[in-house]
């Protein structure tokens, strides 16, 4: 059995691509560096991580597939999820052995990078509708979310697009990093001091010295119309469970 | 905030909330987009419904006296109003934080159309022009407002509705003497006139702004009156007939107005009902099918115990069994369990190579219905079960297979807690 052994990275998922093709070599599994190797493995292989190789293996991937399987690609690999690399990597050899399959979905492993692209997908829209800002003393508007994958990146223009002429500050409390928009572009920023910044990273709340004197009430307003909105004779807690999952909950002001 | 809690229970009963239709990116020194394609939801009720705008009435007093309504005018509940720039705060405020997609606003009815609709233009005016919001707006046209109010609330709103609520005349005008069908009609007519010339003009000139971009909607209220999921589904289909029509909402009816001898006594609003009808609404929506062949005489109702899909496909047995592999995408979609994402996912995968039932299964596909009205390609593998189709057992005895106890036990309670008021 081969193993390759890559760094983890994109970059050195599409450098074992060009030299599996290279060494005219097919392994049967991809583990990422600190992975347990399996017991019966008679070649391991470390892949040095090359950026020449993977743009080509890159470029070439664009020529080969549509755009939108080229999104689908990019989008599943901020999913982050370990069982992407195998599929993803054996998806890339078969475009480069037959051509465009992007769309065959009898494929299991055309179907996992997909559905992992789906769900990092779903997980960005859900930011967009649960990100919930709270207005400090000096204008800007700070959310605070933990996505289950690292989704920041997609959200940045929406967010950019619909509130241009304020500053905001969106902080994943998980990957320790976040982005700021000042008015004019979005910067990637992270704490050096994570403790001493001026928001608790467990529930995204601002800490009361800096937030805006108007900020409470219209806390209090919207949980008010919250409550209100709902229909007593038609509870389904259940929907709101499957449409909202509680491990969004603890930055959202109507259910903090 | 008291206020704000009042109006939002008086306009809760809207079942409207989409914030679809219209792709608008922010604009420099502007606040706000719209999105369009399925919309953002930005939080969910206890209730499960999705909150999207914020739905709020500019008042709850009302001249009206329909008996359906929370609001009517002999309703001994608390009134309240917000000032224009009340809401136009709380909008913005809202809308700053992420909290909502933009604003509903409807209103109960004072002093005379012409002058509540006057008002709730004025609010959308300010949005736009004082508060530079490019958000979105629903504004409620007032039934019988005046047309020049209208054309110009529809410049500033992406959409814009009429409730017809009870979809035949006479029982209108049993519960709401002060309305009628006209009333309702007149300005859906205005709005539908205004959007197609606004096309034809922005064709000619480029910078002409847009007429309600996003369409109309309006709302349903069921069983609240003896109407027939046919009068129901006939008036709907009547209305996506026009080309603004975006969406017809059903809401069943919730006992408000518990006095009133009108109205049936219902414990519980009819929820299965209701389902049923969104069943029907999207099969006629996106599934290509004909109000005709969901409800005919015969079956004036829909079956509570059965998705008007499957009841269909029990009704025309001689349609299936149907071959995944080359039928085509119309057809895929009239199978029980298959929807427009399974089909478009089995159209495209088998141009590769021919599926089989265990292929549809890791695809997601469900099979728990689908599996009586199909063929696919299958060898003796060990995957495939040999199918029985729905022409080898007959729709009768297929039926009792496809419901579960607890559907029925659902569809049961809702049936017995109704108490008849004919006669």
């Amino acid at each position: 059995m081969t193993v390759y052994v890559f760094d983890g990275t994109m970059n050195g998922l599409l450098t074992a691509v060009f030299d599996s093709f290279a060494l005219h070599d097919y392994p049967e599994l991809l583990a990422s560096e600190g992975d347990v190797i399996p017991l019966f493995c008679e070649h391991l292989y470390h892949v040095a991580t090359d950026e020449e190789k993977a743009h080509r293996v890159w470029s070439g991937l664009e020529k080969r597939l549509p755009r939108e399987a080229m999104k689908l690609i990019s989008v599943s690999w901020l999913s982050e999820l370990p069982e992407l690399n195998q599929s993803l990597f054996q998806y890339i050899c078969k475009v480069f052995r037959q051509g465009d399959i992007s769309r065959n979905f009898a494929d299991s492993d055309i179907l996992v990078v997909t559905d992992i692209a789906k769900k990092v997908l779903r997980e960005q829209l859900r930011m967009k509708q649960f990100i919930r800002f709270q207005k400090a003393k000096d204008g800007t508007y700070l959310g605070v979310v933990s996505p289950d994958h690292n989704v920041l990146p997609l959200i940045t223009g929406h967010f950019r697009d619909r509130f241009n002429d304020q500053p905001w500050l969106i902080y994943d409390a998980k990957r320790h990093y976040g982005y700021y928009y000042d008015g004019r572009q979005v910067i990637r920023i992270m704490f050096e001091d994570e403790a001493g910044a001026p928001f608790s990273l467990s529930d995204g709340k601002l800490d009361a010295d800096v937030l805006s004197s108007d900020d409470q009430l219209f806390q209090n307003l919207w949980r008010t119309y919250f409550k209100s909105i709902c229909i007593k004779e038609r509870m389904n807690p259940r929907k709101q469970l499957n449409d909202m999952p509680r491990r969004y909950w603890k930055y959202m002001t109507e259910k903090q | 905030m008291e206020k704000l809690r009042i109006l939002a229970e008086s306009a809760k009963y809207d079942v409207s909330c989409s914030s679809s239709g219209t792709v608008r990116s922010g604009k420099k020194g502007m606040v706000g987009s719209t999105v369009g394609g399925i919309g953002i939801c930005h939080s969910f009720a206890d209730d499960g419904r999705c909150i999207s705008l914020l739905k709020v009435m500019l008042t709850n007093y009302c001249m009206y006296d329909c008996a359906y309504c929370i609001n009517r005018r002999s309703n001994d509940i608390k009134r309240a109003t917000l000032s224009v720039s009340e809401i136009e705060e709380i909008t913005m405020e809202f809308y700053r934080r992420n909290y909502i997609e933009g604003l509903f606003l409807s209103s109960g009815i004072v002093r005379n159309p012409d002058y509540t609709m006057e008002r709730l233009t004025a609010i959308a005016r300010d949005l736009r022009n004082v508060h530079r919001f490019n958000g979105y707006i629903h504004l409620k046209s007032i039934p019988g407002a005046s047309q020049e109010l209208l054309n110009e609330a529809g410049r500033y709103a992406d959409r814009m509705s009429v409730n017809i609520e009870i979809p035949k005349e006479e029982s209108l005008k049993l519960l709401a003497p002060e309305k009628d069908h006209q009333s309702v009609f007149q300005p859906m007519r205005l709005i539908q006139q205004g959007v197609l010339e606004n096309k034809e003009d922005r064709r000619k000139y480029r910078h002409v702004p847009r007429f309600v971009p996003a369409g109309q909607s309006t709302q349903m209220i069921v069983g609240a009156t003896k109407e027939t999921d046919k009068d129901i589904l006939t008036m709907s289909s009547m209305l996506y007939g026009q080309s603004t029509m975006r969406r017809v909402y059903y809401s069943g009816y919730v006992s408000v107005n518990t006095y009133d001898p009108r109205l049936p006594l219902l414990k519980q609003p009819p929820l299965v009902r209701e389902n049923r009808l969104y069943q029907a609404d999207w099969l006629m929506r996106f599934y290509h099918f004909k109000v005709e062949e969901i409800v005919d005489d015969l079956h004036t109702n829909l079956d509570l115990e059965l998705d008007p899909k499957l009841a269909w496909a029990l009704r025309h047995p001689e349609a299936f069994p149907i071959d995944i592999n080359t039928a085509d995408y119309e057809q895929l979609l009239r199978v029980p369990g298959l929807g427009t994402k399974s089909a478009w996912l089995i159209v495209n995968s088998r141009r590769f190579n021919r599926l089989t039932s265990y292929d549809l299964k890791k695809m997601g596909v469900v099979m728990k219905k689908a599996k009586y009205f199909i063929t696919c390609y299958e060898l003796a593998s060990t995957y495939s079960t040999p199918i029985v189709g729905i022409n080898e057992l007959r729709p009768e005895r297929l039926r009792p297979l496809l419901i579960s106890k607890a559907q029925q036990k659902r569809a049961a309670e809702e049936k017995q807690l109704k108490i008849d008021f004919e006669e």
